[in-house]
């Protein structure tokens, strides 16, 4: 037997013990989004034809959602571990690099997971929504957690300290998740913007994942998981290579 | 037979700090060893290189014949620590701890030895508590038990007494005495000297990431150490035959070295013939502080003289 489920176990433990706020407070957050940009922006914005501006943003918003978490939960885990010092209790057992990344990157996912169902609970009581490709829409679900899960090592690793972290949260996953397609379609952006957007791997994922609901999207399906996947292996491989190397951690 | 712990020629350097300067010690299984030293002397670094929270510039570790690199995770399993620092999962209770601690390495099922240690380090009223409410000397205690859990054959124990009372300290003890008598290698670091002098059989003593002395508890006192009379005079003076190998000390005392008990008794009937009055009288045995303080004394001298 290893240890990675005891880790992976440990790490659900850890955000489900506080799941009013690490659960609840981003559907809570996503839902505000919703009531006030649907009621600001429903007459301004043009979508896809046939679906309405709050169809729109809901895939799009809960997949921010999504992101956020799944970037806050191995991030914020690993970085509290290293402040407090309690992440000796990790290194000293064996745990080889792969099964601590897979633990952290797989409760990211689960924390995503719960907060993207959580959102679609709470929205259809006010918005039926479509679900045109259900397997389209988990596998984005699941490729764009994993590639912010990747993400969240990755800053958790580099961090020393909180603010560190926070700037990477602040000035990185943010703008990158905000600026991602989730509040309009690119094509209705100028040509130099949807090619910057073309360069964000969060679009893909919110793209891609809006087709599974209404089988519409900027830019085609496979094309999209391609590049998430794409992304979340590079990025997989060089976190895995980090922790392996013990990276601002085996010092 | 492969040794329990084996260190060869390791360095450390962090940045200017040249924390291990070629480090060699061989721990054989079974033993109580003591690693001793000043703050800074480097043995934390040295207990962090073989449980692979630091990587040696230079040289090599084993554990139980287990290279710390090459055989990392067959190493970490030899191998029990309890770090200095008293550090805690603020979201767990002590015997969520516990069980995650086991299921790191592997340990499923180990109920009952986390009930044994739960019992054995005074925490069962504890057991349900989170690790936030309890107390340092607690959370240290919850430490050993998580360096415990796996039954590891090698428990080292960085200062694990450190503002501890005296009661887990006798506690702690036993135990660890115990698991030692049933063939587990302990290495020991602690500031409390007469502890080491008690516990361990061998010890290494460290200073500016060299080991400076490395021998047996008995060899080390007797090296360097010496039994003393002390005797306090009501105004006579010591016989010439006796200050000669005498010494002052403050208070009015003297200090006479004795080889043994009869050595004790031929220097007591010397001051009843010469009509000395005794007021005090003390024997007092071979003292690990004495030694350490001496060897430490050398170093600095040879450090100046290099």
């Amino acid at each position: 037997m290893t240890g990675f489920p005891t880790l992976l176990y440990k790490e659900v433990l850890r955000f489900w013990k506080v799941s009013f706020q690490t659960v609840a407070a981003p559907v809570l957050s996503t839902l505000l989004y919703l009531l006030v940009f649907a009621h600001a922006l429903a007459k301004h914005v043009q979508t896809f034809p046939g679906v309405s501006y709050v169809e729109f943003l809901i895939p799009g918003l809960a997949m921010m959602a999504m992101l956020q978490n799944a970037f806050a939960n191995s991030s914020s885990s690993l970085i509290q571990s290293k402040i407090t010092g309690n992440i000796v209790f990790i290194l000293l057992p064996p745990l080889s690099a792969g099964e601590i990344f897979a633990a952290y990157l797989l409760a990211a996912v689960v924390r995503a997971l719960a907060v993207g169902a959580g959102i679609f609970a709470a929205t259809l009581w006010f918005v039926p929504v479509s679900l045109a490709h259900p397997l389209w829409a988990l596998a984005f679900a699941l490729v764009g957690s994993g590639l912010l899960g990747a993400l969240g090592i990755l800053a958790g690793l580099w961090s020393e300290k909180f603010d560190q972290l926070a700037a990477f949260q602040n000035f990185l996953v943010m703008p990158l998740t905000f600026l991602a397609g989730v509040f309009y379609s690119v094509h209705s952006l100028p040509p130099f913007w949807q090619t910057v957007s073309g360069l964000n791997p969060f679009f893909y994922a919110i793209d891609g994942f809006r087709y599974g609901f209404f089988g519409q999207s900027d830019v085609s399906p496979a094309l999209s998981l391609a590049i998430a996947t794409g992304a979340f292996g590079v990025l997989s491989w060089l976190t895995v290579h980090l922790l392996r190397r013990g990276y601002k951690l085996r010092h | 037979m492969a040794f329990a712990v084996e260190v060869r020629g390791v360095e450390k350097r962090f940045g200017a700090v040249r924390a291990l300067a070629g480090v060699s010690l061989a721990v054989e299984a079974g033993e109580f060893f003591g690693l001793l030293g000043p703050n800074g002397a480097g043995k934390t670094t040295l207990i962090s290189a073989l449980g692979g929270l630091a990587r040696a510039d230079a040289g090599s570790l084993a554990v139980m014949g287990h290279d710390v690199r090459r055989a990392a995770l067959s190493a970490r399993r030899a191998l029990g620590i309890v770090p200095q620092e008293v550090v805690f999962d603020p979201f767990f209770s002590v015997r969520e701890t516990l069980e995650i601690q086991s299921g790191y390495f592997g340990l499923r099922r180990n109920g009952a030895w986390i009930d044994e240690l739960l019992e054995r380090l005074a925490l069962a009223p504890k057991a349900h508590a989170n690790m936030r409410s309890l107390s340092g000397g607690m959370k240290r205690r919850v430490m050993v038990a998580q360096a415990l859990v796996h039954r590891p054959p090698v428990i080292v124990l960085d200062e694990p007494t450190a503002g501890v009372d005296v009661e887990l300290r006798q506690t702690l003890w036993s135990f660890i005495r115990e698991l030692n008598a049933a063939g587990h290698t302990i290495v020991l670091t602690t500031h409390y000297l007469e502890e080491a002098q008690q516990l361990c059989s061998r010890i290494a003593m460290m200073k500016d990431g060299r080991i400076v002395a490395l021998d047996s508890t008995q060899r080390l006192l007797a090296a360097f150490s010496e039994r003393v009379l002390r005797v306090k005079l009501e105004g006579s003076e010591l016989p010439a035959a006796l200050a000669a190998t005498a010494a002052r000390e403050p208070g009015g005392w003297w200090r006479i070295p004795v080889q043994d008990p009869a050595h004790v008794e031929s220097a007591l009937a010397q001051l009843r013939e010469a009509g000395a009055v005794v007021a005090s009288l003390e024997v007092a045995e071979p003292e690990l502080e004495e030694v350490f303080v001496k060897i430490m004394r050398r170093e600095e001298s040879r450090a100046l003289a290099r």
